[in-house]
């Protein structure tokens, strides 16, 4: 069997590992056993299912970027419930088009969850030639803006981490 | 159990409580479908958090050791909130649901 067969993704196994040691809530050295265990064969049966994942360039960017979308994330919760307890009438929602330059799928797919986890806004739909994104926002005054914002707050480091340019 | 801790835990209890209020709140009083998304969405991963974040302090303090599988819960939630969240928001698009008439831009056709 060749390596790369053998253990076919290294970071979703240790990921896998993980998560059983938190599961169990237990650090003893058995626990971390089981998890080594389940962390490689669970991959290893689902091979055939999983598409190739991108390489990832610059990791500790990517970490950076996590603890950004956390705050993010927090001030996003504040905006909507401001949103949500304020008058009904004044919001102004909308559909907006963005254009993606990204094309990998796992990438996408991380920037359509964090654009539904971010201030005001949940992704609706990709269109079938993967170069648009439908976003529908909650309240927006200048949909300009919010398309620039998107691109380079969320996508250009995506970009960055993931196709190693220098955009 | 020290007062402050319990304070600390209280005050996340009670903050997580507020958002997933507010969250819920949302759901009701939003005037269309595509608006009412964004409040299951978001403001309930705050709800969530805090009371996570209280229970990691108020399991802490026992002195059972720290216990950190709470946190999954997080993971789990920012993993499946917003697929959930996309798949509805396509199928209400596909149903051709009703949208608030200040709506500015179209639904694409499914």
């Amino acid at each position: 069997m060749k390596p790369r067969h053998f253990l076919p993704h290294p970071l979703l196994s240790l990921c896998l590992m993980v998560v059983w040691v938190l599961l169990a809530n237990d650090m003893s050295l058995g626990n971390w056993v089981m998890g080594a265990i389940l962390g490689w064969l669970i991959p290893l049966l689902t091979q055939v299912f999983w598409i190739t994942p991108p390489r990832i360039y610059k990791p500790f960017k990517l970490c950076w970027f996590f603890l950004r979308i956390i705050g993010d994330i927090i001030l996003a919760n504040l905006e909507v419930a401001k949103l949500i307890l304020g008058p009904q009438s004044k919001l102004r929602p909308a559909f907006v088009e963005i254009p993606m330059l990204l094309e990998d799928d796992l990438a996408l797919t991380m920037l359509a969850s964090i654009i539904s986890l971010t201030p005001g806004t949940v992704s609706a739909d990709l269109s079938d030639d993967r170069k648009m994104l439908l976003v529908h926002t909650l309240d927006v005054k200048d949909e300009a803006h919010l398309i620039t914002e998107i691109k380079t707050r969320y996508e250009a480091p995506l970009l960055e981490v993931f196709t190693c340019s220098t955009t | 159990m020290n007062i402050w801790i319990e304070g600390l835990v209280s005050f996340f209890l009670l903050a997580g409580s507020l958002f997933a209020f507010v969250g819920a709140l949302g759901l009701y009083r939003l005037p269309d479908f595509f608006m009412r998304l964004h409040g299951p969405t978001k403001s309930t991963t705050l709800g969530v958090g805090g009371m996570v974040i209280a229970s990691l302090i108020y399991f802490g303090a026992r002195g059972e050791g720290i216990s950190f599988h709470e946190l999954l819960i997080t993971l789990f939630l920012f993993i499946t909130a917003p697929v959930s969240a996309h798949m509805l928001a396509k199928a209400a698009m596909q149903q051709k649901l009703r949208i608030n008439e200040n709506t500015s831009g179209k639904p694409w056709d499914q």
